[in-house]
């Protein structure tokens, strides 16, 4: 629901953006993602052709919301960084903001864990600073902005046109 | 959570097939895999047991394309129906937009929808969503079978505050169209009303 949608606007998403070109440069990572923890992904950068970013990015957040039960049922509020390691490709997944989830594909041979972390240690102040102002401000506009009466007529036609046997 | 990328130009809504184990919730969505436009549909990911059953979740995501220059998406997650899963149940509904409740129509299993209906009610407080406010469907399904409840009852005992709902064959794919539409249509009205 809106109150706790997220609405994200040009100018953050390009700074956003910013952030995950120079993370993935630094960390010389293949790339990156940013996942909400209903599993929707808010952007993804990098070379994503050899899979699908919508299951992937479903699948993080699932991984990451198990993972986060198992961390307090040991008695951790949440394990902060996970990750995943694979002979070509490794996974690093961290916490932005409190509630953003950041998911790094790297290569093995490319880079190494230790420049993956602390590359996303560095970025993950910047982006905490701009999200916390994109939430803030999705919060101040989630009251008001409304999607116009046109576009729901529109949208519910296109319901009744795809989903249908 | 609904995610309006004003940059991107989308809009993403959560969808939850919410029941009791064995109601049909995957049945739903792997109909709707099959039947829909194929350019209309991402991958459908099962997290499933060896017996088929929902272990985690299922995900179906579904575009609509563009309407006036915005790409709609819907997120279709079933959660696992099985009693002792309720720590992955509760999971899946974090951000939830909607619920479609898969309820069982078969008399003998009366009890385990009452009870999943008081568990959604449950673990929906649990992830901060209001059980009174949140976008509903209710759909009776398998009433191809003898052993059915009638309507008029289904509607008494599982539905006494009267949200839509949609008696269903999902194995046949009666009723899973209907309902989807009426839960879009309920999202989609409680994210432009600012809900
Ligand atoms: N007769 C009949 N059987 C159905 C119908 N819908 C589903 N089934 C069957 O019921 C069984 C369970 O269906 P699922 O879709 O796997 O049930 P589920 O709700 O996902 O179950 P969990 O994953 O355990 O929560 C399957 O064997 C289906 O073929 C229906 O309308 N009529
Ligand atoms: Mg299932």
């Amino acid at each position: 629901m809106l109150q706790d949608g997220l609405i994200m606007y040009e100018d953050s998403f390009e700074k956003i953006n910013l952030i995950l070109d120079e993370l993935m440069k630094n960390s010389k990572s293949e790339c990156v993602f940013l996942v909400d923890k209903s599993g929707q992904l808010i952007t993804m950068r990098g070379n994503m052709e050899q899979f699908d970013s919508t299951a992937f990015a479903s699948l993080s957040a699932g991984n990451f919301a198990a993972t986060s039960e198992l961390a307090k049922l040991i008695g951790e509020t949440e394990f902060s960084v996970l990750f995943h390691e694979g002979v070509k490709d490794s996974i690093h997944i961290s916490i932005v903001a409190g509630s953003i989830i950041m998911v790094v594909v790297f290569r093995v041979v490319k880079t190494s864990l230790g420049l993956v972390r602390l590359e996303v240690k560095k970025s993950v102040e910047h982006l905490a600073h701009v999200l916390k102002e994109m939430v803030e401000r999705s919060k101040r506009d989630g009251q008001i902005k409304k999607l116009d009466e046109s576009f729901t007529q529109a949208i519910e036609n296109e319901i009744d046109s795809l989903f249908k046997d | 959570m609904s995610l309006i990328n004003y940059a991107s130009r989308e809009i993403n809504c959560k969808i939850v097939y919410y029941g009791p184990g064995l109601g049909g919730k995957t049945t739903n969505i792997k109909y709707v895999y099959k039947q829909i436009d194929p350019s209309a549909r991402g991958k459908l990911v099962s997290l499933a047991t060896e017996a088929d059953r929902t272990l985690f979740f299922d995900f179906l995501p579904l575009d609509l394309g563009q309407v006036q220059g915005f790409k709609t998406r819907f997120h279709l997650y079933t959660v696992p129906g099985q009693v002792h899963y309720d720590a992955s149940r509760r999971l899946i509904l974090k951000g939830a937009d909607g619920v479609v409740f898969v309820a069982d129509a078969q008399r003998e299993r009366l009890e385990q929808n009452i009870e999943s209906l008081e568990n959604l009610r449950v673990n929906l407080i649990s992830q901060n969503l209001d059980p009174e406010t949140i976008p509903f469907v209710m759909q009776y399904n398998k009433m191809d079978l003898a052993n059915v409840m009638s309507s008029e009852e289904l509607e008494q005992q599982l539905n006494p505050k009267g949200y839509l709902s949609f008696e269903a064959i999902a194995v046949e794919g009666i009723g899973v169209f209907d309902t989807l539409k009426a839960i879009s249509k309920l999202v989609l009205k409680a994210i432009s009303e600012g809900r």
